[in-house]
């Protein structure tokens, strides 16, 4: 459309800020908008295609960032008050592939802080509402990206994944939410929170932008020493809407008990369908994935009491101007700056990593981690993808597990086993509940098997028909 | 039993360079206890002879020439600093 000047990027720019300024105080997705650049940056690509000059897919296409990854000039809060004013002198890898495609930033997403959250209700800058019924949480921690997709705030968004916070939001909030094979996208410019488990994904209305979206993306970048030398294929090559037959295993560990009974048959009646087009579908069991939320709730923590060490005051951030002396100004300043979730976790991984625990929580979790890794090895050497509900729930409401973190922390049992393994993992939208909830699918794949993940996920995208768009 | 004391709590938050009121610690040591039972349940595998993972994908050595490149101004380094004077980042006097 944009080729054929039936509309101007200006025009779709200006309608997604006008979407904004009307639905987004209920919402709240946005940490920061950048109107003014924005149009700027539109106009300038209309004049590139007025002067007959070839566009790239996705110019000009308005993209939300979440607030954890790197914009230069522009503030990125992680939306933490100790980053409240820290404005980054360099962009993350992706701002810079992106940047290449001319593409119009429209604002910095609102998540939980530090990417530490199942609900979005851990935010220095208020929570997220949930599109769908703004009573409930949008999922977390990338309920921003997730929520201004839904709500026609964005046409596509970047959030991150550590375990399950592209997918949870995508599925409790109707999108789809991509996570690549951890390496596939550079972390150089994600605010770390769990290194061996981070990874950047899209958030959009349908595969075909997700796979033109992981085109611009992934790569290897040498600013990121865990990125992968692999080939990048044309993502797009795999929307085929085929899969006969095709082998999908559905780990039994996954369907988990307490799982609302409107998701279980939102999954069942996918699976039948993949049935129908001529896929081979079986119950599997992947025992060791009884403890992946156990493994991931000590590494995880782990990582970031460490990662988040370097928040002390000194070089950025906020900084208590009360103390007298270093060791209390560092105290203070990390028991004003971060917030309560981010504290328990950094206690937690504190904690595991100390003297006398290290050997019984952080060693022996990275032992069962690789105990997970080879149960889906021996999967995947038989199926090609594994399908899965994203979230045992739909939305839940807001305060409903804010106050008991280990319930909250069991919203992620059937995301989390994806990073752990560092497999590519979509959720997809698979229906609405009678209460008008959308309910996420996951499809998981082997390691840089996103072509299984990408032709499954498109062909029960088209199989399921879901054309949900939120009343708000 | 408890994996986690109120005095373990205090300690902890010294090696994590963190404070807490006694009220946060009374609110605090039982969320915390709580997790650390379930996250210990790591405990009951049998993880004989096998090795921890340190990359998901299994990559490992990864070098590159040691070559100058640019890299970010000490101006700009200082941007967001809270305090600066002489060209460095200033701190409170050393306790």
């Amino acid at each position: 459309m944009l080729e054929s000047k039936e509309i101007s990027c200006r025009d779709i720019a200006r309608s997604i800020f006008s979407r904004i300024e009307d639905i987004d105080e209920g919402i709240n997705a946005y940490i920061r908008v950048e109107k003014e650049s924005a149009l700027e940056a539109a106009g300038k690509i209309d004049g590139k295609i007025s002067a007959g000059e070839e566009i790239e897919d996705f110019t000009g296409i308005p993209v939300g960032i979440k607030d954890n990854i790197c914009t230069k000039a522009i503030t990125t809060t992680c939306a933490s008050k100790i980053l409240e004013n820290y404005i980054p002198v360099y962009d993350a890898t992706v701002i810079e592939k992106l940047k290449k495609r001319d593409y119009v930033l429209i604002g910095k997403l609102n998540m939980d802080e530090f990417a530490m959250g199942s609900s979005n209700e851990n935010s220095f800058f208020g929570p997220v509402s949930n599109p769908w019924d703004t009573g409930r949480v949008p999922g977390g921690s990338s309920g921003g990206p997730a929520a201004s997709v839904a709500a026609g705030e964005a046409i596509c968004s970047l959030g991150s994944d550590t375990g399950g916070s592209i997918r949870q939001p995508a599925a409790l909030c109707g999108v789809v939410g991509f996570k690549p094979t951890y390496g596939m996208v550079s972390r150089y410019g994600l605010i770390a929170f769990a290194s061996s488990l981070d990874q950047i994904g899209p958030f959009s209305r349908d595969m075909e932008d997700c796979a033109s979206l992981l085109n611009i993306i992934c790569g290897h970048d040498r600013h990121d020493s865990t990125s992968i030398k692999a080939n990048v294929p044309d993502y797009r090559s795999f929307l085929k809407d085929d899969i006969k037959g095709m082998k999908i295993g559905v780990p039994a560990e996954l369907m988990v008990e307490g799982m609302d009974p409107e998701v279980k048959s939102a999954v069942d009646s996918a699976l039948k369908m993949a049935e129908d087009m001529g896929a081979e579908v079986e119950e599997i069991s992947i025992p060791n994935l009884e403890y992946a939320l156990n493994v991931y709730y000590i590494i995880a923590p782990s990582e970031a009491s460490s990662n988040l060490s370097r928040f002390d005051g000194v070089r950025y951030g906020f900084r208590d101007r009360t103390a007298k002396a270093l060791r209390s100004m560092y105290k203070k300043t990390r028991a004003q700056g971060f917030g309560d979730e981010v504290k328990r976790r950094i206690m937690i991984g504190t904690y595991c990593l100390s003297a006398g625990y290290y050997d019984a929580y952080y060693e022996k979790a990275l032992k069962v981690r690789t105990l997970i890794i080879k149960d889906f090895k021996r999967a995947f050497s038989k199926y090609d993808v594994l399908i899965s509900p994203t979230s045992p729930t739909t939305a839940f409401k807001a305060g409903e597990k804010i106050d008991d973190p280990l319930t909250m922390y069991l919203s992620d049992i059937c995301t989390i086993p994806a990073n752990l393994a560092g497999l590519p993992a979509v959720s997809i939208p698979a229906g609405l509940s009678k209460a008008n909830l959308p309910i996420g699918l996951q499809i998981m794949g082997n390691v840089l098997r996103e072509d299984n993940v990408i032709r499954a996920a498109y062909s029960l995208e088209k199989a399921i028909g879901y054309k949900g768009v939120p009343n708000i | 039993m408890k994996r986690i004391s109120s005095d373990d709590v205090r300690h902890v938050a010294r090696l994590a360079e963190l404070e807490f009121s006694d009220g946060e610690i009374l609110k605090i040591t039982p969320q915390l206890d709580k997790i650390l039972e379930h996250v210990a349940r790591v405990s009951a595998v049998d993880t004989d002879g096998i090795q921890p993972t340190s990359h998901a994908v299994d990559i490992k050595n990864v070098f590159r020439d040691d070559t100058v490149e640019d890299s970010i101004s000490q101006e700009e380094a200082l941007k967001n600093a809270p305090e600066e004077e002489n060209d460095g980042f200033s701190v409170p006097r050393i306790d």
